[in-house]
């Protein structure tokens, strides 16, 4: 049966992973598709898995009572989706909403936890990637709260 | 001196003071967004048109309210007409927002260097704008979009805080449709509505379609959202000799006589607006120069 481990190893997020944590990670890995305005996740709800976007984009939204649903930042072909899943309470803090057709493989956060907490060498590879996402994204958070055109910093 | 245009430089028409303006009628004010307009100007006086660079800037002087440097939004190739887009933010461009067809403006300029129109020829070009810096950029799209055929691909990379703050919209949408610009947009925050990109301009850079080890780079924003592109810009293989940003300081005189926009070696009426990055680097992040 075909795997999806010759998409996974070719992208950037799992570049020079050993061949057995590749195997690992092949392992929690299925194909999903959203179409336009089907939720990939709500906010509130368990975070048992992440998202390596292949086509199509997400928007990440919170809904607010006067506003209705503000989108905070969208990810796209290529971006990694989710990151709740690896922090307790495991929980969705934010809505993931597919702004157009999405195709994605999903990652089984349960599944990966698991292995994690056997394979510690797993889990600090695993860590290394997402701290780098997270910092990229709480840098651009950063820039967001500035207001740059808004204010004229 | 800052970029390669040092001896494309304009100035006011040999033989005339750059001190005095020159008279402009408004023709047209179009409202681009919430707080942000464009004048479009002709010359009072027999005139040749309006000859400028990309990326030059002039002052413009409402009569009685004061005067404000602002750059040359409009169409290099098109010199009849003289565009200026602004935000209405202080006494002057407030005062700019309130001519109607028929006023009259004073005009001194073009004043400063500009993009580097002769080393993008034949080169991939990516244009990263956010807010307002779009208008600088503007008569260097034109320009680039011109020479269609003879050059490399076109990307721009444009950020602004709401989709109601986009300028140009029309444009852009022109600019890709019939001239193959390469035009990735995204704003700060959205409602539920929106269907394009959300998150700073830098985001864009990652997944930017360009080969960084041929790319000319062209910046223009608020100064810390040039910092941060800057650093991704580099973090995708485009050198610092390659970037080219366009700064912003109090410029009065606009012939580098009176020192208010002295930045380090350089005065930036004169030896800018446009720099090229490893030209200033070393200066931007200085609090006190």
């Amino acid at each position: 049966m075909e795997t999806l481990k010759p998409l996974l190893e070719e992208h950037p997020f799992l570049r020079d992973l050993s061949a057995e944590h590749l195997d690992l990670v092949v392992g929690c890995a299925k194909n999903v598709r959203f179409d336009p305005g089907k939720y990939l996740f709500r906010e509130g709800q368990e975070a048992n898995e992440f998202f390596i976007i292949r086509d199509g984009h997400v928007a990440v939204e919170i809904h607010s009572a006067t506003k209705g649903p503000v989108i905070i930042q969208t990810v796209g072909a290529g971006e990694i989706l989710g990151w709740s899943w690896l922090i307790p309470p495991y929980q969705w803090h934010f809505d993931a909403r597919a702004v157009e057709v999405t195709r994605a493989i999903a990652l089984d956060g349960k599944c990966l936890r698991g292995k994690c907490e056997k394979d510690y060498h797993l889990g600090y590879e695993l860590m290394k990637r997402f701290s780098h996402i997270i910092e990229e994204r709480l840098a651009a958070t950063r820039l967001q709260l500035l207001d740059l055109y808004g204010n004229g910093i | 001196m800052a970029t390669e245009s040092e001896g494309l430089k304009l100035r006011n028409a040999p033989g005339t003071d750059p001190m005095r303006p020159a008279l402009f009628e408004v023709h047209r004010v179009r409202q681009e967004t919430r707080d942000t307009f464009t004048l479009e100007l002709r010359s009072r006086g027999p005139s040749d048109g309006f000859q400028f660079l990309p990326g030059q800037f002039n002052m413009v002087y409402v009569f009685g309210v004061g005067e404000v440097p602002i750059s040359i939004s409009g169409d290099p190739n098109r010199p009849n007409a003289l565009f200026h887009t602004t935000r209405a933010v202080g006494a002057v461009t407030k005062a700019m927002r309130r001519l109607r067809r028929g006023d009259v403006l004073g005009i001194r300029g073009p004043f400063g260097a500009s993009w580097p129109v002769n080393e993008v020829s034949a080169r991939e070009v990516i244009i990263v704008a956010g807010g307002i810096g779009l208008a600088p950029l503007r008569p260097m799209i034109y320009q680039l979009l011109s020479q269609r055929d003879q050059r490399g691909r076109v990307v721009l990379l444009y950020g602004a805080r709401t989709p109601d703050e986009i300028l140009f919209t029309h444009e852009l949408q022109q600019w890709r449709t019939q001239l193959g610009l390469e035009a990735f947009v995204t704003v700060d925050r959205a409602h539920g509505d929106w269907q394009g990109n959300v998150g700073v301009v830098t985001t864009l850079i990652p997944k930017a379609p360009f080969d960084p080890s041929q790319a000319v780079a062209l910046v223009c924003g608020p100064e810390v959202m040039m910092r941060f592109t800057v650093m991704e810009l580099s973090k995708r293989g485009i050198s610092k000799n390659r970037i080219y940003i366009s700064m912003e300081r109090n410029m009065k005189c606009g012939i580098g006589l009176c020192g208010h926009c002295q930045f380090g070696p350089y005065y930036v009426c004169k030896d800018g607006p446009v720099f090229r990055y490893d030209q200033v680097q070393d200066l931007i992040p200085l609090r006190e120069i």
